[in-house]
């Protein structure tokens, strides 16, 4: 589904990308971690589009696409989801009518017609209860003075109406207490399946108690410097992350 | 031959002509203004108040100073000005002139809803008693309208009276033969406890040059309840300069809403008195524009007496090589404790090229008193332009979302529904969008 081949990524004239390789295909969790400053969030923002990043090398394809010269909503109507760290706050803009646009854009570019109000209502409401969130929420002016925990159930809840074939959650942990944590990862393990792929950037395990990966990666000074299953985070997690400074270094 | 002496000339030839049909005290105003202007002229940017703002490109066309060919226009033709669907009475001139077959007025025992023709003549108290009154007299522009001006809308609500639907007017210029000047003026007299609504608006339908100067000027009674809302989306051949006035009384609450989307070049002066304690005063606008288009908002809110409260709220987004000008002057004078002013000027650039020149002039003689002003200039933040495009929303809906919600809070105040239904579409027009862009998000 997603091929990454020697990317290489600048920005402001610095490296922060270094020839990365990834494959994920579908129906596979992945989880990439790695100490701060490693190139996570970037490698997330280049999948999603973001321009501010230079791509100096290498290749990034989607479905056997070449996504590399498609805007940021266009990659989003081929399917590809990024839940961010920090979501961005948009006073005067409704979840609702928010949502409703994207949806409805998603499905212009796809060449199908608006989805009629009441079944938008009705979907809202199921994807509403998956993220045990309130109803007033959908009113509200979107991550407008949202706790940490409401702004990421907000991400899934946005993920889960949007149906991403790939969705990349960017620390989707941070800043959620261990309640928050439970209903956002009850509401991806609900929306996986064998057709779909996620890719966690996380720096804790804790996360991954609840969405088990079938690969973990190492990201390290721009590169994917180790690759394994569950049983990596949990080293991660006990040791840290000097050993594998001391095996590359080595 | 200069516009300025050109005018001068003009008055001269009309003076005698008119002589025998308007009161003395009409003659002794025009006289007066028609002083004031040739002394001082128009105004220039050596002019502080002017400083941001050239008259020059608009002066130095040759204009004529009444019209000869008027279109004969049908209702059809002029309702897509107005306020749709909305039960109003109507003030329709047509190149200076009053149309009675497109305007719908009243004449009532509680209010009237007129032109000021007749009024010149002298026969009507309240025109004596107010006309010219609240004007700055000693302001050029001001002196040039009260020299020249013959007609415009005259409404005058009693006492207690409610004015039981909008007033619409507006002004059309429909000749195309030559550039056209013209002097219009409005008279609202809203006596204690009533309470009426306005649109007005200035329309071209030639393609010459048009240059309005209207002068308007607004009495609210004691208790009384004014709005006054202004539609600028004119052709890119016209200069519109706007200077209204309006002094309040005691408890009284007045709103004058300036929504510009297009024109050449438009100046708005906006002056409000308090008279009376326990008023307040409230002023929005949206400026979105593209273009070479200006537009400049200079407001005046003089605090002479205690207890009152006034809100500016000036929200502006400007592209291509548009430009705007705010300046914003509150003035407490020194026995006004208890004021409670406010002023807010918020803008975006989308270009390089578009500027805005922007000045909070606050100058307080009391001490106990809360004013408050802030204005940004700033840019669509990318981040949340990102952050849409990432869940599917196009860059160009994107940025209207983001412009829509910076635009949110303007429109606050008005509650005829249609009217804001109809500036709201102005807006997504204006965009370019198609959304669905509706109250919640503005």
């Amino acid at each position: 589904m997603l091929k990454i081949q020697d990317l290489r990524v600048e920005i402001e004239g610095k490296e922060i990308i270094k020839g990365l390789n990834l494959e994920i295909n579908k129906g596979e969790v992945h989880a990439i971690m790695g100490p701060n400053g490693a190139g996570k969030s970037t490698l997330s923002a280049v999948i999603a589009g973001r321009e501010e990043y230079e791509v100096t090398g290498g290749t990034i394809e989607f479905d056997g696409k070449d996504i590399m010269d498609l805007a940021p909503e266009e990659r989003a109507h081929a399917g590809v989801f990024l839940s961010f760290q920090y979501p961005v706050e948009i006073p005067g803009v409704s979840v609702t009518n928010f949502i409703k646009t994207a949806l409805n854009e998603s499905r212009k570019a796809k060449g199908l017609d608006p989805m009629p109000a009441k079944d938008l209502l009705k979907m809202m409401r199921e994807k509403q209860q998956l993220l045990e969130m309130d109803k007033q929420f959908m009113s509200r002016s979107i991550n407008e003075g949202f706790s940490g925990g409401e702004k990421k159930r907000n991400e899934i809840f946005q993920m889960a109406m949007l149906d991403p074939k790939l969705a990349i959650l960017d620390e989707t942990d941070s800043g959620l207490d261990i309640d928050a944590l439970r209903i956002v990862a009850n509401g991806v393990n609900k929306l996986k399946n064998q057709d779909n792929a996620v890719m966690i950037i996380t720096h804790y395990q804790r996360l991954l108690d609840h969405i088990i990966p079938d690969f973990v990666h190492v990201l390290y000074d721009g590169k994917i410097v180790k690759s394994g299953d569950k049983s990596l985070a949990l080293e991660l997690e006990k040791r840290g992350y000097d050993w594998i400074k001391q095996e590359i270094e080595a | 031959m200069k516009l300025h002496d050109k005018l001068i000339n003009a008055f001269e030839n009309l003076a005698q002509n008119r002589a025998a049909s308007e009161s003395e005290h009409s003659s002794k105003l025009r006289a007066q203004g028609i002083a004031v202007f040739k002394s001082q002229g128009f105004p220039t940017t050596k002019d502080e108040e002017w400083k941001y703002t050239s008259l020059n490109k608009s002066i130095k066309r040759d204009y004529n100073f009444s019209s000869e060919y008027s279109l004969d226009l049908e209702p059809e033709d002029v309702d897509r000005f107005l306020c749709a669907r909305v039960d109003s009475y109507k003030l329709v001139f047509v190149d200076g002139v009053f149309s009675t077959s497109l305007s719908n007025t009243t004449e009532q025992d509680k209010f009237s809803v007129s032109t000021l023709k007749e009024a010149y003549q002298g026969n009507s108290e309240v025109f004596n008693q107010h006309y010219g009154s609240l004007a700055d007299a000693k302001l050029s522009m001001v002196g040039l309208n009260t020299a020249f001006a013959e007609e415009g809308a005259f409404v005058h609500v009693k006492a207690g009276a409610v004015v039981d639907k909008l007033i619409q007017i507006l002004y059309i210029n429909s000749d195309s033969s030559k550039a056209i000047m013209s002097q219009v003026r409005n008279l609202f007299v809203v006596e204690d406890r009533a309470e009426v609504q306005i649109l007005e608006r200035h329309q071209s339908l030639s393609d010459d040059y048009v240059f309005t100067n209207v002068v308007t000027e607004t009495s609210v009674g004691n208790e009384a309840n004014f709005k006054h809302f202004k539609l600028q989306n004119d052709q890119d051949t016209a200069t519109l300069v706007d200077s209204t006035f309006v002094k309040q009384g005691a408890k009284s609450s007045a709103l004058v809403d300036t929504y510009s989307f297009s024109g050449e070049l438009t100046r708005n002066n906006l002056h409000f008195e308090f008279a009376g304690e326990h008023a307040e005063a409230h002023m929005d606008a949206i400026t979105l524009l593209k273009g070479a288009t200006l537009v400049d908002h200079h407001t005046f809110v003089d605090h002479a007496v205690p207890n009152c409260q006034s809100n500016q709220l000036y929200k502006g987004i400007y592209d291509e090589k548009s430009k705007g000008v705010f300046n914003g002057k509150v003035m407490v004078r020194k026995d006004a404790q208890k004021t409670n002013a406010f002023q807010q000027n918020n803008n975006l650039l989308l270009t390089d090229f578009a500027s805005i020149d922007t000045k909070p002039q606050l100058e307080i003689f009391a001490d106990d008193v809360a004013c408050s002003h802030g204005c940004t200039i700033g840019q669509l933040d990318e981040e949340a332009l990102f952050y849409m495009q990432s869940r599917g929303i196009p860059l160009k809906e994107a940025k209207a979302f983001l412009m829509f919600a910076f635009a949110g809070g303007t429109l606050k105040n008005i509650t005829i529904p249609q009217l804001k239904e109809q500036l709201i579409n102005l807006v997504a027009y204006e965009l370019k969008v198609d959304l669905e862009l509706n109250e919640a998000t503005l």
